[in-house]
């Protein structure tokens, strides 16, 4: 197990100073993007379920942000934060997670189907662990065509349990495929736990069987999860396969943006929220004197600025026109 | 006149793979034992010697997996050729083909497509039983974003592969092993083309139009000679690609006859049939004669038995009996009370 928050080596001293910063507003950007979508929720303004990420911000901002404009991911149900993180401009999706014209997809696919494709999102999956093969897929698409180009595949503890993790583990390793395998472990799967349903002694195992790269992760330390990301993205790089890397976080809200939470103990729920990876950050900042609060207060208001325009952008936003209904049915 | 030459229905394939691999450094083979093997059917033979290891992939034996990464592959730019060995085992990547790949163009709005072949095989005659020998299309068809296609000549086979490669949708083609050692004549390069979504008239007739489906295109050419020495001329018609079904070429051909038998290797119930059965009710409704019958597979499982397995899908003898009981049995029953 390796939970080193040592710095990635490659990066120069102020750019990682500032690399750090910008991973900080990420993160508070996810966070309050998915505030608002809760509360857009809870007004009736989002057509269908929302599965908020706040608590794991960490891994989202931890990785994507590590990814080149170029290289692909393929997210999930819960991938607000991956959008965000890989560069999705928040209007946008906000436009898109509340069904209208103007979002990515034309209002048609909602917070659980956004593909961005000038930032290499595969999409968000409404299939638990469907996107898994398209990152594989990707990666392989990205060796045949020797772009340099990686992927990576997001996942939950509950889809660990498909069989596409280990078909596709398999394969990346046999044919060496740039993909990193991150799974985001919050201990649910909707409202079933991890340990009710999932054998065996170690998740890592998962990984190790296949001679992967395996690390295990602090997934509310978004220095450890850089870390241990970084590492995996330049052997990718370099073609030296797959890695996997098991991040343990914590969603802060339910299943869904309207889950009374009734099966999560207060006491872990607390215990977690003391380790809330935005304030952590924002402590390292200060204390390596890396941003002054001063500082790290003005990355607050116009992070909530932007994310407010957001709203106010979708919300005033066109519907679809139903002559959108056939468009697109074939490619 | 195209120069043509003379080839199986399986090498007709292989050419058009390997034209088509040749043409465009995106396109590429997936599937077991397609590679060192050549096929488990020698319907890949000779690719992996021309194109290497990359470009003809084997597999492991993990379909949905597999599958899912050539729509992976196929939404970054490359163009795979997804074999699935036999037809049943497309139940395994249903929730790749359904969900993703025949969805990503809608649901992205545009922004990726699926350009990617599902190739498979299926039929009766081989002895295979019940896990092995369904043809099973109808289900595909079902799926809003896919392109299905069933060709049943050497000319077709090819044709339809070099479109389907070049789409840029997710197209299924449906090969029926028993067709594999059919031979024909089948043009040379671009000339080969068979555009998707196109029917066509493979036998002409005047009394009755026989729609059939892959292999029972040739049963049916074969009833129409016998019935031709009884001075029965059915017309015959191929629509070679059921999803999209040009119903038009269909329904013209009925308009002329005035009867129709629609003859699927497919399960009965559900299936092909009754799409094509009910198109032509709708498309041509003033002009038939008699109902719209069908000529389907038998709603069982494919028995192994050499004695059975014959008795599932329709053949020569059955068309023709289908045929002769349509033209004289069944006319529309006398109204007598047509008064209010
Ligand atoms: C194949 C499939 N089965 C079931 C569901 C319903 N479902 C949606 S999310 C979810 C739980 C997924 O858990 P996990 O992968 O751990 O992700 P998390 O929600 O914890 O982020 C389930 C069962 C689904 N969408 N897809």
């Amino acid at each position: 197990m390796i939970t080193s928050s040592a710095p990635p080596a490659d990066e120069h001293d102020h750019l990682r100073r500032k690399f750090l910063v910008e991973t900080y507003r990420m993160m508070l950007l996810i966070r309050y993007f998915e505030e608002q979508v809760r509360s857009l929720s809870q007004g009736g303004l989002v057509p269908g379920l929302v599965h908020l990420c706040a608590g794991q911000e960490a891994t989202n901002a931890g990785t994507c942000m590590h990814l080149r404009k170029d290289d692909y991911i393929a997210s999930h149900h819960r991938g607000h934060g991956h959008c965000l993180a890989k560069g999705a401009r928040p209007h946008l999706l906000m436009a898109e997670i509340l069904g209208r014209q103007t979002g990515y997809c034309g209002g048609r696919s909602g917070s659980m189907h956004i593909f961005d494709r000038e930032n290499g999102n595969l999409g968000t999956n409404g299939i638990v662990g469907g996107g898994i093969p398209l990152a594989a897929g990707a990666a392989l698409s990205a060796k045949a065509r020797g772009t340099e180009q990686i992927a990576v595949a997001y996942f939950g503890d509950g889809a660990l349990n498909q069989g596409l993790v280990p078909e596709c583990m398999n394969m990346a390793a046999i044919w060496s495929l740039p993909v990193v395998f991150v799974c985001e472990n919050n201990g649910f799967g909707e409202f079933t736990a991890t340990e009710d349903v999932t054998a065996g002694q170690s998740l890592l195992s998962r990984g190790q069987v296949y001679d992967i790269p395996s690390v295990e992760v602090d997934g509310m330390d978004v220095l450890a999860v850089s870390a241990a990301f970084v590492e995996a993205r330049d052997r990718a790089r370099r073609g030296g396969g797959p890695s996997f890397l098991l991040c343990n976080t914590y969603r802060f809200g339910g299943h869904h943006a309207g889950d009374r939470q009734d099966y999560k103990s207060e006491e872990d729920a607390r215990l977690w929220r003391d380790r809330d990876p935005i304030p952590k950050l924002a402590m390292h900042l200060k204390a390596a004197e890396i941003a002054s609060p001063a500082v790290l207060q003005d990355i607050e208001a116009s992070v909530e600025e932007e994310i407010q325009a957001a709203v106010q952008f979708a919300k005033a936003s066109p519907a679809p026109e139903s002559l959108d209904l056939r468009v697109q049915l074939h490619g | 006149m195209a120069e043509t030459s003379i080839s199986t229905y399986r090498s007709a394939i292989i050419d058009a793979l390997a034209e088509e691999m040749r043409n465009d450094a995106g396109v590429f083979l997936m599937g077991e034992d397609i590679g060192k093997a050549g096929g488990v059917f020698k319907q890949t033979e000779g690719l992996f010697i021309e194109f290497g290891a990359e470009r003809v992939i084997d597999t492991p034996i993990s379909e949905p997996g597999a599958f899912g990464m050539a729509v992976g592959a196929a939404m970054t730019g490359m163009r795979p050729v997804f074999e699935v060995m036999f037809g049943d085992f497309m139940t395994l990547i249903m929730d790749q083909l359904v969900n993703q790949a025949a969805k990503v163009a809608y649901m992205s709005n545009g922004q990726f497509t699926v350009p990617l072949v599902v190739r498979t095989t299926m039929g009766t005659g081989s002895s295979l039983g019940p896990q092995h020998s369904q043809s099973l299309y109808a289900w595909a068809c079902h799926v809003p974003g896919l392109k299905v296609a069933v060709p049943s000549t050497p000319a077709d086979a090819k044709g339809l592969y070099k479109s389907a490669i070049r789409d840029a949708n997710p197209v299924l083609i449906f090969e029926d092993r028993m067709l594999y050692g059919l031979k024909g004549p089948v043009a040379v390069g671009e000339t080969s083309l068979v555009p998707l979504g196109q029917a066509v008239v493979a036998r002409g007739g005047r009394d009755l139009t026989v729609v059939a489906v892959g292999r029972m295109v040739q049963h049916a050419l074969k009833a129409a000679e016998r019935l031709s020495e009884d001075g029965i001329e059915i017309e015959v018609v191929d629509p070679r690609t059921l999803l999209p079904l040009d119903v038009e070429t269909i329904a013209c051909s009925v308009r002329r006859t005035n009867r129709a038998l629609v003859v699927d290797g497919g399960a009965q119930q559900y299936g092909a049939g009754a799409e094509i059965a009910q198109s032509i009710n709708e498309a041509a409704f003033d002009w038939l004669d008699a109902p719209v019958m069908r000529l389907c597979a038998e709603n069982i499982p494919v028995p192994i038995s050499r004695t059975l397995e014959p008795l599932v899908q329709p053949d020569e003898s059955r068309i023709v009996a289908k045929v002769k009981e349509l033209l004289v049995g069944h006319r529309w029953p006398d109204r007598e009370d047509d008064s209010p």
